[in-house]
């Protein structure tokens, strides 16, 4: 359904290029779930903009690559086109739902406006179909709650009113990008439950951007971690938990702590911190970190390659078993 | 981890009540945000305690109460011996040199336009423990201590990334040799990969200076890491204060179940087989809490009692405190 070829986005600043994404490729099925996870600064968000035709250029450019949705690139678009599919068949969950709702606007509003604008329904049909989503996303009273301001409603319910803006026209693709983040836990257990739900019920696929590796495990079918603008690992989502494989995915596993661990350990953490986008040399980019990098690691940057039918790394090194946990 | 049961701070019934005013000449108070309402715990030498709950919950509040860095409506804190609310003044700021904060955001805690030797060595002589070159060795070893190399002693917080920023922050909390830090959320503004550094970072510190830390945190699996007992607060009240394996074991308050239960574990097997308790609503606004217990507008199993009588914070085994009817 959705497939992204080598695409490379960069910003440009008065110190140089930023290289946010670095060739990323990878597919995704109608119906699926796949976690992006990475940490901030590691190309998730940017990737996902690009998906969208979302990157402001200036400073903004996506210098190459392709992103075929249904068969059709999505760089190559019309504006005109572009904004049909947008919202219609692929749409987005922001990170902080208090910032990316009008504060000017109603909820009722905000939500019957893409009704309008992509269905082609009268008003009066668009108000049903508001209420109707504002239900379906679990918003108790939704009718009386149409004429509220996003000020009235709390961090988690804010959450719920971008996700059914989102869901307005049953789009095939919904990305959410740290859509829990801003969240309680007790709220994103909510909101991770609404749409998983959500997903089964209306069968679409869904794009979960995140830095918590805890949300991906309860909710997707297979996770993509990236670092420094580049994807290092892709794995079914059993196989990444039970055999992870890239050095930095092994690292970030061990250095958090278990909720139900039974035995107090030090944590094993990560030393160093990322590298700068704008000057990435040849070799690759987690070296400096790397325990386990040997002298070809300075000097190429590894492709992806495959380690089962699978399950994709990029690293030149096969790490044993005994080290990965 | 617990040395000996020596109290180190006491905290009898403290409030911490935020007006809330209409009129713009003549002020009213027309209510009150009951941030802090009526908590009492102890802090024993040596160790940490964690303090978990929601946004909102008063969590940074309490911590900054007990510091005097907002004043409390009632209550009392006792450390070593003083009661803190009654100081002032010179009084007030000797005891700071033993009680000291690390804030959450290492990006606005460190002001910009100073260097890492200003601001490290301000403490140093506001208190007069060191001037001149004793304070630049002292300086230069405290960011040794945390990891950081002391050449950087001349640089703004501008040129460091957030993991390092908060280990200078670390550095200012340290200078003055506190024996108590309250650590309000120190590593939930940084990246994962560099949380696990800072985390192992107090830990060591905590074990080469022997402090005792009040560690604030909604991240509950790395409070469980850390703590040695752990207190749960909801809507300004304390509601389960335990031993850390027993309140992750066999948690007694519903608000601490449906807490526990809602942090994602990284592993999908377990993920799989586990039950969530998913709480309805929202947290009630602090303004307004509700009549009888505070978490019976969300709590599943809330019988009539809840919705009347306010349960009290009582003890109801030698390590277990919980405020519940149902327990």
């Amino acid at each position: 359904m959705l497939e992204v070829k080598e695409l490379k986005t960069i910003f440009s600043t008065r110190d140089g290029d930023i290289n946010a994404v670095n060739g990323v490729s990878f597919f995704l099925q109608p119906g699926e779930a796949l976690g992006i996870v990475g940490e901030s600064g590691s190309g998730k968000s940017v990737s996902m903009l690009s998906i969208m035709g979302l990157i402001p250029d200036p400073p903004g450019k996506i210098v190459g690559g392709e992103v075929l949705f249904q068969g059709r690139d999505i760089l190559k678009m019309s504006p005109h086109d572009l904004r049909e599919m947008r919202g219609n068949r692929i749409a987005m969950v922001f990170q902080e739902p208090l910032t990316s709702l009008n504060p000017v606007l109603t909820i009722g509003n905000q939500i019957s406006e893409s009704v309008l604008i992509h269905t082609g329904r009268d008003k009066r049909q668009a108000i049903n179909r508001t209420v109707e989503l504002l239900n379906m996303v679990g918003i108790p009273d939704a009718e009386n709650r149409l004429n509220d301001y996003p000020h009235q409603f709390s961090g988690g319910m804010c959450q719920r009113v971008m996700i059914a803006m989102a869901l307005s026209c049953d789009p095939q693709l919904l990305i959410a990008d740290e859509p829990t983040t801003a969240l309680d836990v007790t709220i994103q257990a909510q909101i991770v439950d609404l749409v998983t739900r959500l997903r089964k019920e209306l069968g679409m696929a869904v794009i979960w951007i995140t830095h918590d590796l805890g949300v991906v495990a309860s909710c997707v079918d297979k996770v993509i971690v990236m670092y420094a603008g580049q994807i290092v690992e892709s794995a079914p989502l059993k196989e990444f938990y039970a055999n992870p494989s890239h050095p930095y995915s092994i690292g970030l596993l061990r250095s958090l702590p278990r909720l139900d661990s039974k035995i107090h350990q030090k944590l094993i953490s990560i030393e160093g911190a990322p590298p700068n986008l704008i000057d990435l040399p040849d070799c690759c980019p987690f070296v400096p970190r790397c325990k386990n990098a040997v002298e070809k690691c300075k000097d190429n940057n590894p492709p992806l390659r495959k380690i089962n039918s699978s399950h994709k790394i990029s690293c030149w090194v096969d790490i044993p078993q005994n080290e990965k946990t | 981890m617990k040395a000996d049961n020596e109290v180190l701070l006491q905290v009898v019934n403290l409030e911490k009540h935020f007006p809330i005013t209409s009129g713009f000449v003549f002020e009213n108070q027309v209510g009150a945000v009951k941030a802090v309402d009526g908590i009492s715990f102890e802090v024993l030498k040596g160790e940490t305690l964690g303090l978990v709950g929601e946004s909102g919950c008063g969590k940074s509040t309490l911590g900054r109460t007990i510091l005097q860095l907002h004043r409390p409506t009632s209550g009392e804190v006792f450390f070593e011996g003083k009661n803190l609310v009654e100081l002032k003044g010179k009084a007030l700021r000797k005891v700071r040199r033993r009680a000291q904060m690390i804030f959450q955001d290492p990006y606005s805690s460190l002001n910009p336009r100073t260097t890492v030797y200003e601001i490290i060595s301000e403490p140093l002589q506001i208190h007069n423990i060191a001037t001149g070159k004793e304070c630049v060795e002292r300086v230069q070893d405290l960011l040794n201590k945390v990891g950081l190399n002391h050449r950087f002693v001349n640089r703004y917080p501008h040129e460091f990334s957030g993991g390092q920023r908060q280990r200078i922050a670390i550095a200012r909390a340290l200078a003055l040799n506190p024996e108590f830090i309250v650590c309000d959320e120190p590593i939930s503004a940084l990246d994962v990969s560099i949380q696990a550094q800072i985390v192992n970072l107090l830990e060591e510190l905590q074990d080469e200076f022997k402090l005792t830390f009040l560690f604030i945190a909604h991240d509950l699996s790395m409070v469980r890491h850390i703590s040695s007992r752990v207190a749960v607060m909801y809507l300004g009240k304390m509601v389960e204060l335990t031993d850390r394996d027993q309140l992750y074991t066999d948690p007694q308050h519903p608000y601490t179940k449906a807490l526990l239960s809602a942090v994602p574990i990284h592993d999908p097997l377990v993920e799989e087989k586990r039950r969530r308790i998913i709480l309805e609503g929202d947290v009630p606004s602090p303004a307004h809490p509700p009549k009888g217990c505070n978490f019976n507008t969300r709590c599943p199993l809330a019988e009539r009692k809840c919705f009347e009588d306010e349960p009290l914070f009582r003890q109801v085994s030698p390590d277990i405190w919980c405020a519940c009817h149902l327990v």
